[in-house]
């Protein structure tokens, strides 16, 4: 009996994906991983309509890329003179990579409001659409074994060359990869690697392709499309052509040159670079930062530089590619824990701490907990504070790669640390990338100094790679000078600010439309989740009818179900285009039935009258209303008229 | 207790059992279920029972019952003892003296890099140190271009290529490269040093095999690392010894399952500066049925008629090469990686390769630069010629003049690694440490003269794993790279000032405790 019982537990805490999705995958997470389903083929058929260096940017008007209902609320950026021509195609490409801000109290401060963070609510969708998600790839798997049954008899030879043994050579891929390449990720393959020219800021412009043998290869139509961008890391919208920190990119080239063409110690070492190291450590407040020409590598080649053979890396399950790569070039023994769940990381700690190292017992030399600021694929801030009171009881150091966070994140854009009101000096190495939010490209590390000169010696990185090049290193330079305020004062604040604002405007909105999102209040990446792998592509091409481009990703880069479609948020965008994504998908939710939320993660009706966050309780105590959660679908309309005003209060 | 009142207890709690079993929903057709089989059939009923039983031990047993074997049990006081005892080392040991020296010596050049760049002290001097072979880094017509792009595109692409970042300019320096190598396909990563460090292991996983030559450079050994392959090394540029390691693989894994196998290894070698014997190589790989992967990272825009490096000194069609890597960065003044050869090989990188998926596109300013520099080889194949004029002019100042260093390079190469002439070393027995350390002292005498040197960089190679075998050992060199944008003159003085100052370390009192070689 009790173990009938026992048997009956046991199977809703089986996680709903886990055990299936095992089944589809005969590889290790690293492969997985790898081969991610985000990432594309282009069949490019070197085709004359490519332009050279400097094509014509293509005048599409912005009115064009705006949906029409919006453009009654249109904010009037009135001119006291009617510009010439020449004047409004430069305002209007000036507004094409970093649109008005419509009111100014279209702001917000991001910061932790105090006390641990708490996980966000992760809604789940009707038993229907998992059971419907499943059944899908279970199809897809079926007819593709199918197909590749066939096609490896009498199929055209050309088409399966990687994966069958020929003239003596093994296939050069898996069959898994290769199956899932051609069966699964073929069918989306046109929403991938969508090519783009010029500036990746409020809009992007894609070069229109269209493919006549299902994805297998693309034919340039030789026609443009500009698009309103919520797929690049812009975070600040310092993806600009012109600007402060163009200008002073573009003095810079004229000055120093295309680059060093050394690594760093023989002689790529400029008083250019020493200054963006000093300036980049004063930023996130350590004493002393490198920086590299890559985000990647400043992972790969930092982790084998701090640990080695004895040594444990706690590594959230979530962590970037390169983290990962990084670990396994460090020689040290890699453990992962679940996704920012700290009791499970303390359980990991006492363990590890009281068993030492496998099989010896030996104690572990050094222990290092590595973690992101800002996850990209869920939206998910870490909990600094809950990892900082662990380390101050278990002596580990921590590694806090801040990709996303830097600069998207606290009230001076200061990262993970800024927004959480914590001392940079508690977190032991703080890493992070140039590419996102500076609209630059490398990476940094920063450090006590001691720590910093170590690794300059050490890591392979430092000795081997390319040194950044002047260009990139100016615009660094100029962009943390913006948001510091001593170039262009007032600006990099505005920037800030606006991105918090589109961050939560739209977060809330979708929630009160219906969808389910993952994440924390104050992240600028939006996951919506699909679910249904069907929908993803629905999705990306719905969205790019109304001139909007988006992320979509999937398994194997999140679990099997829980597809998804990612919206990057901009500082260059403005409440005009957080409107024009909620209609656009208002519209898709209804065509797509995505609004499936049961309004346990948010999205509730406003309080009445009177009833503040505090006395919720007694209200609802008096009112008969506990526990009663109604599923949000809001009307868009409403969801416009009241987002500015409730933005600003704590999201319900 | 006699008997009866256990069996009257016993009787009860059944009775009970009886009761709370049928207040649970679905028992009833348990019940029927099991006694009309019982009727019918009993050894069933039992056989049922111990496949249900099986069947909740499979559910309860741990996924992983393997790992917990060596597990010691401790309680939660003596866990806390653990945890309050166990110190860590400091995350980074303190840098050596030799280090911190090393770093206070690091030139630093204010303004631009050139063939005479000024330092941080304030002094001009002729910089041998820099990539910079054909000083395309003061090339107004790129720049002019650099900055066009800039004015378009803005510096970063924000994105990874896979997400809206891949745009026609990266699409033209793929086609650009492509064309230029004479290879189907090509694929553009944002950095030279991750590039083969992310190739290998697309291709190269658990259970292939990768043959290596001993001396290929560090970023060759890290993708070998992270791939998981079974690796075997061969001697360094012995393709005799090459040959007997792949016929010995071949021979092992005969009536095995067909597995991928490789033969990495590079143009001219970082570490050395020596040449492969590609037509060579290419007969063995056809022989053994090995696919290549060749690093071309020191000699793409350097070797051949018109810099398309090694398949083009030595003749060879570059489709057979499967891979051929580069590095963007180097001569070319721009940035970032490339690996070209067919087709499927390319649009399989997209996919899975990590440093291409997961990491940022390369600016379109560095993108389009690398085009034109390509196009200026193309067009103006004499840069090439007046650099290999240097270097010979340079070659001559050092290697068959100086009693003290020899170059191990090849001839077209214009980075000539220096290294101390073995019967030196023999005689002096200079270990590994003091042949780096009068090095560096030559490094600074050098440049105390005005000319701007290096040492080659060991520590990360020397400090692999599969060096320790001590089969191979990197040598301490010095680097001297040659530029075209110097005169001939500025060449033979700098070749004398370095030889001056190899003798003058070499021949100091306290450096020459021992006797002098025989001259
Ligand atoms: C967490 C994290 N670390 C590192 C990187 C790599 O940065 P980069 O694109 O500059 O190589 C990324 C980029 O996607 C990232 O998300």
């Amino acid at each position: 009996m009790p173990q009938s019982e026992k048997a009956g537990e046991r199977r809703p805490s089986q996680s709903k994906g886990n055990r299936l999705a095992g089944f589809f995958s005969s590889k290790s997470k690293e492969q997985q991983a790898a081969s991610a389903l985000q990432t594309s083929q282009l069949h490019q058929t070197p085709s004359p309509l490519v332009p050279g260096p400097s094509p014509p940017l293509p005048t599409i008007s912005l009115s064009a890329a705006t949906t029409g209902e919006l453009q009654s609320d249109e904010a009037p950026t009135t001119l006291f003179e009617p510009p010439s021509a020449d004047e409004a195609r430069s305002q209007e490409r000036r507004d094409a990579e970093f649109g008005p801000l419509l009111s100014r109290s279209h702001l917000y401060v991001s910061a932790h409001k105090g006390g641990s963070l708490d996980p966000p609510i992760e809604d789940e969708p009707p038993y229907y659409y998992v059971l419907t998600t499943y059944l899908s790839y279970l199809f897809l798997i079926f007819f593709g074994h199918a197909k590749d049954f066939f096609a490896k008899r009498f199929g055209a030879k050309k088409n399966y060359q990687t994966f069958t043994a020929s003239n003596g050579f093994a296939p050069l891929c898996d069959d898994f990869d290769s199956f899932y390449i051609r069966r699964l990720k073929m069918r989306l393959d046109d929403c991938f690697a969508r090519p783009t020219t010029g500036v990746p800021g409020r809009y992007v412009t894609l070069i229109d392709r269209k493919s006549e043998n299902y994805n297998r290869s693309y034919k340039f139509t030789g026609t443009y499309t500009q698009t309103l961008n919520v797929s690049s890391y812009n975070y600040l919208g310092f993806a600009q052509s012109e600007g402060p920190c163009a200008d002073a990119v573009e003095e810079c080239v004229r000055k120093y040159g295309l680059s060093f063409a050394s690594p760093r110690l023989d002689s790529g070492t400029s008083d250019l670079v020493q200054e963006v190291e000093r300036e980049v450590a004063q930023f996130v407040g350590k004493p002393a930062a490198m920086v590299f020409s890559m985000g990647f590598v400043t992972n790969s080649g930092t982790f084998p530089a701090l640990v080695s053979k004895g040594c444990l890396i706690l590594s959230d399950e979530l962590n970037h590619a390169s983290i990962r790569v990084g670990a396994r070039l460090s020689g040290a023994v890699i453990r992962s824990f679940k996704h920012n769940n700290m009791a499970d990381l303390e359980e990991k700690l006492r363990e590890a701490i009281s068993q030492g190292q496998p099989r010896t017992h030996r104690p572990w030399k050094k222990i290092l907990v590595a973690v992101e600021g800002l996850y990209s694929m869920e939206g998910t801030l870490v909990d600094l504070p809950g990892i900082l009171a662990l380390k101050k009881k278990y002596k580990f150091f921590l590694y806090v790669d801040e990709a996303h966070s830097i600069g998207a994140l606290g009230p001076r854009g200061r990262g993970v640390c800024d927004y959480f009101g914590i001392d940079p000096a508690e977190v032991d190495i703080l890493m992070g990338t140039l590419t996102k939010s500076f609209g630059a490209n490398g990476g940094y590390v920063a450090a006590e100094k001691h720590i910093i000169d170590g690794l300059r010696m050490t890591n392979a990185a430092m000795l081997l790679g390319e040194s950044p090049t002047p260009s990139v290193l100016m615009q660094i330079l100029a962009a943390l000078r913006v948001i510091t305020g001593e170039m262009a004062p007032g600006q990099g604040e505005e920037r800030l600010q606006r991105l918090a604002f589109n961050s939560r405007y739209l977060r809330l909105g979708l929630k009160r439309l219906g969808f389910i999102v993952y994440g924390h209040d104050d992240s600028p990446i939006i996951p919506i989740l699909l679910y249904n792998p069907g929908k993803m592509s629905a999705f990306s091409h719905e969205m790019l009818k109304r001139k909007i481009s988006v992320v979509i990703v999937g398994y194997p880069a999140t679990p099997l179900i829980t597809s998804r479609v990612r919206l990057c948020i901009s500082a260059a965008h403005n409440k005009e285009d957080m409107d024009r994504i909620l209609t656009a998908c208002d519209e898709i939710g209804d065509i797509l039935q995505l609004k499936f939320s049961t309004g346990i993660a948010g999205g509730q009706e406003p309080l009445p009258e009177g009833v503040t966050a505090d006395t919720e309780k007694e209200w609802r105590r008096a009112n008969g209303l506990e526990g009663v959660v109604k599923p949000p679908r809001w009307r868009l309309e409403d969801v416009i008229a009241r987002g500015v005003q409730d933005t600003k209060e704590p999201l319900r | 207790m006699d008997l009866h009142e256990v069996q009257s207890h016993l009787h009860e709690w059944l009775q009970e059992a009886a009761v709370a079993f049928q207040k649970v929903p679905g028992s009833a057709v348990l019940i029927r279920y099991v006694r009309s089989s019982y009727q019918n059939d009993p050894v069933r009923s039992a056989i049922e029972l111990v496949l249900f039983i099986f069947f909740i031990r499979y559910l309860l047993s741990p996924s992983y019952s393997t790992s917990k074997q060596n597990y010691v049990k401790f309680t939660e006081a003596e866990i806390d003892e653990l945890v309050e005892e166990w110190t860590p080392e400091p995350l980074v040991a303190a840098p050596t003296a030799q280090a911190e020296a090393d770093l206070e010596k690091v030139p630093v050049i204010v303004g631009p890099t050139g063939p005479k760049s000024r330092l941080a002290n304030g002094k001009t001097v002729t910089n041998l140190a820099s990539y910079n072979f054909y000083n395309f880094n003061a090339n107004e017509q790129i720049k002019e271009k650099a900055i066009q792009t800039l004015r378009v595109y803005g510096v970063g692409p924000c994105g990874p290529p896979n997400f809206y970042a891949t745009q026609d300019v990266h699409m033209k320096l793929e086609a650009d490269i492509a064309s230029y190598l004479g290879t189907e396909g090509c694929i553009i990563y944002a950095h030279a040093f991750s590039t083969i460090t992310s190739v290998i292991p697309t291709f190269c996983k658990r259970g292939d095999i990768i043959v290596a030559d001993r001396g290929v450079n560090y970023s060759i050994r890290r993708g070998i690392e992270v791939s998981r392959s079974t690796i075997k090394w061969y001697n360094h540029n012995d393709l005799e010894d090459l040959e007997r390691v792949m016929r010995k693989i071949v021979q092992e894994q005969a009536g095995k399952k067909l597995t991928r196998r490789f033969i990495v290894t590079e143009g001219l070698f970082e570490m050395t500066g020596d040449m492969n014997d590609l037509p060579k190589l290419l007969e063995l790989k056809e022989k053994y049925k090995f696919r290549i992967i060749l690093d071309e990272s020191s000699s793409f825009g350097v070797l051949g008629r018109t810099g398309r490096g090694l398949t083009e000194a030595q003749n060879v069609d570059p489709t057979q090469v499967d891979m051929i890597v580069g590095s963007l960065a180097g001569p070319l003044c721009a940035g970032g990686g490339f690996c070209a050869g067919s087709r499927a090989m390319v649009e399989h990188q997209r996919i899975t390769s990590t440093a291409y998926t997961f990491s940022a596109a390369l600016p379109a300013m560095l993108a389009v630069t690398a085009s034109e520099s390509l196009n200026l080889l193309q067009s103006n194949p004499e840069i090439l010629q007046q650099c290999r004029e240097n270097i010979r002019l340079m070659r001559a100042q050092l290697d068959p003049r100086s009693d003290w260093v020899t170059c191990t390079s090849a001839p077209e190469n214009p980075v000539m690694i220096l290294v101390l002439k073995p019967e030196v070393v023999k005689a002096r027995r200079l270990s590994i440490e003091d042949q780096e350390r009068l090095l560096q002292e030559c490094v600074d005498e050098a440049l105390a003269n005005g000319v701007l040197i290096t040492k080659l960089k060991c520590a990360p190679v020397s400090n692999h794993t599969s060096i320790k075998d001590g089969v191979w050992t990197v040598t301490p060199a010095l680097k001297v790279c040659v530029s075209s944008g110097l005169s001939k003159k500025d060449v033979e003085k700098a070749g004398v000032t370095i030889r001056h100052a190899v003798t003058k370390v070499m021949t100091r009192k306290t450096n020459n405790k021992l006797n002098l070689p025989a001259a």
